[in-house]
């Protein structure tokens, strides 16, 4: 199996996708001569050209409407809004036009367009390039969300979004591009609403996403220290999203932990925490814990910036605390 | 023997008389519309173009199969002038399964996409960007097509219309702007929305071709949408078109318009009402004239009883179309 960066893998499924597939086009701010802000395009407008590869205004709003027009209109764009907390900007387009077209028109359209962002704290950007705002999204009936955090599965769900029928946003973590992980040798799909288990365990499921999978992966190594044997599942895809195998991984470790960088307020876990309090009622030993950012905007200063945001050892003192042993 | 300049009138007045068997059918349609709402037999929310059909009809009647447009929340002439059945618009205005969204939209979301409505929109200046991508992919896979977005004057206020025409311009994608400029934005008369008078320097800022137009005159509305079209399906780029208008009737079905003087409705009703025009230009005998509004009065009132025989949809279909 080849090795690759996240940033190459998310950069693989879009080139393999624009060589088999004429339709597939990618547009974005920075990304054609510069390779995108983040680096992901680089490369591919030598292979493709600037048709295809489409360098755009500052125009968040007008770039995700051309792609939703396109999309309409018979093409599977890949649109790259640069970083999350720009969405802000073409939330109207996505939320009220992308979202909708199939069914205001009850059925007529479809809207294949995937919307590529990045985003994410531990890097200092300030509080206007770093939030996780991934919840936002899954109160929109209508659009798919993902958030994949390993290359193969980033490569995979990315490639089996371009190819989806609906509008589709794909959540990139800033921190994790320069990650390296093996690949299937050839590009393959990995179907949307199917969760990813990391790891087995048998006494607490932390549900993680994005960069917390990563430290809930460390967590669940210092917790074996301590004889807490701990499942790890990512839902990958938070919407629609695999309530099944969390819901199975609960009723036998009876514990669980949702684990996200976002703030704990209103967010993916508490949808969580909602799916398994009903689900699993009866199997549950402790509180559903979440982990995730303090209620503050990301702050500027390092050290400021590692108070808000959830760490390895946070999601471990949750995991202690399902296990009376805080 | 008729000279070539003859036929050539002939021709165009045979034409003008279809421009109004259309603007009129558009017309006694609306009035069945506001008259049924009135009755209490239509939900929601509901606005009306009278006043406005020289606009609908002189730019649909010079697009060619294959372009596509995306209309505004006053889109029942965009739609039918569009090639949509009446009947089909009307159902969809009761919430029936044979509406044109089959229910899922109502008046404000007309889609018809096999004859190239890609939606009405509610959401002021949110269908230009769409406009423009369809365009691009027109563009792309190389397709001699045309897409062609209709907004007001208020919509030259929001993001997405700067965002969208910088958009066209700089790709010179095949789209037409045409903007329908009646002075109101709901409520809100120019002077208080607009600070420039000359709507075209709008579109010039952006470098794009600019053209303004009596859009109470079906005939030079035509011939504008024409030309815009060619040069767009030529490769010369978008083209933006004010097509100054007036609105006969209130924001919505039901608007007292209390901010607007009521001696300013009754003069351009008598003035500047676009079916009148033309009724005159083409000097009509009363018989002609009373045929064909016979005609459109009873298209209208079929619609409604078709409509009103249609199928309501199961509520538990709702669920259904939010994803493909």
């Amino acid at each position: 199996m080849p090795a690759l960066t996240y940033r190459e893998a998310i950069r693989d499924a879009m080139s393999e996708a624009m060589r088999r597939d004429d339709d597939v086009f990618v547009m974005g701010e920075d990304i054609a001569e510069m390779g995108g802000s983040m680096g992901v395009t680089q490369g591919m407008l030598d292979e493709f050209g600037p048709d295809r590869v489409r360098n755009t205004p500052i125009s968040e709003m007008a770039i995700v409407g051309a792609g939703i027009g396109a999309a309409v209109s018979g093409m599977r764009p890949i649109v790259e809004v640069m970083y999350q907390d720009f969405m802000t900007l073409a939330m109207e387009q996505l939320v009220q036009q992308a979202a909708k077209h199939r069914f205001m028109s009850g059925g007529q359209i479809k809207v294949p367009l995937t919307i590529r962002t990045q985003g994410g704290a531990g890097w200092s950007p300030g509080a206007q390039h770093a939030q996780q705002l991934e919840a936002w999204f899954l109160h929109v009936p209508g659009i798919k969300v993902v958030f994949a955090s390993t290359p193969a599965d980033a490569r995979g769900l990315l490639w089996s979004s371009i190819y989806d029928d609906n509008p589709v946003v794909f959540f990139e973590h800033r921190t994790l591009y320069n990650l390296k992980g093996d690949v299937p040798a050839e590009i393959d799909g990995i179907e949307l609403g199917r969760a990813r288990v990391h790891r087995e365990g048998e006494d607490v499921t932390i549900v993680a996403t994005g960069r917390l999978v990563h430290e809930a992966l460390k967590a669940a190594e210092e917790a074996e220290q301590d004889g807490i044997s701990v499942e790890v599942v990512d839902p990958r895809t938070l919407l629609p999203l695999d309530e099944e195998t969390i819901v199975a991984s609960v009723r036998k470790t009876s514990r669980c932990v949702v684990a996200h960088e976002a703030v704990v307020r209103m967010g993916f876990g508490a949808e969580v925490a909602a799916i398994v309090q009903h689900q699993a009622f009866d199997y549950l030993d402790a509180p559903v814990e979440r982990v995730g950012a303090k209620f503050a905007p990301i702050p500027f200063a390092p050290v400021m910036e590692e108070y808000v945001i959830p760490h390895a050892e946070d999601v471990l003192a949750a995991v202690r605390r399902t296990m009376g042993k805080d | 023997m008729a000279t070539l300049e003859e036929k050539g009138q002939s021709a165009s007045t045979e034409r003008l008389k279809e421009f109004l068997r259309e603007m009129l059918l558009i017309r006694r349609f609306e009035e069945k519309v506001e008259e049924r709402f009135r009755a209490g037999e239509l939900p929601g929310f509901l606005h009306v173009a009278i006043g406005q059909e020289a606009v609908a009809v002189g730019v649909c009647r010079a697009l060619e199969e294959g372009d596509v447009i995306a209309s505004t929340h006053r889109a029942h002439g965009h739609t039918i002038a569009k090639g949509t059945h009446p009947n089909e618009v009307m159902a969809e205005l009761y919430g029936k399964v044979e509406g044109t969204s089959h229910g899922y939209g109502g008046s404000m979301h007309l889609y018809d996409v096999e004859r190239g409505n890609l939606g009405a929109n509610a959401v002021v200046g949110g269908g230009l960007p769409g406009i423009v991508g369809a365009a691009l992919a027109f563009k792309l896979r190389g397709e001699p097509r045309v897409a062609v977005a209709f907004f007001g004057d208020g919509a030259t206020n929001i993001g997405t219309f700067h965002e969208s025409l910088n958009l066209a311009q700089l790709w010179m994608v095949p789209a037409v702007f045409v903007c329908e400029n009646n002075r109101y934005a709901e409520s809100t008369p120019a002077k208080q929305h607009l600070p420039i008078e000359d709507m075209t320097k709008r579109a010039e800022a952006y470098g794009m071709t600019s053209m303004a137009v009596d859009g109470q005159d079906v005939e030079a509305v035509y011939e504008a949408a024409r030309k815009a079209l060619k040069q767009a399906r030529d490769g010369r780029g978008p083209v933006f078109v004010v097509a100054d208008c007036v609105r006969l009737s209130g924001h919505y079905v039901g608007d007292p318009q209390v901010y607007r003087p009521k001696e300013e409705i009754l003069e351009l009703r008598k003035s500047r009402d676009p079916i009148e025009l033309l009724r005159a230009r083409l000097e009509l005998a009363d018989e002609d004239w009373e045929e064909m509004d016979r005609e459109a009065t009873r298209i209208a009132e079929d619609s409604v009883e078709f409509a009103k025989k249609g199928t309501d949809p199961r509520p538990e279909d709702a669920l259904k179309n939010v994803y493909a």
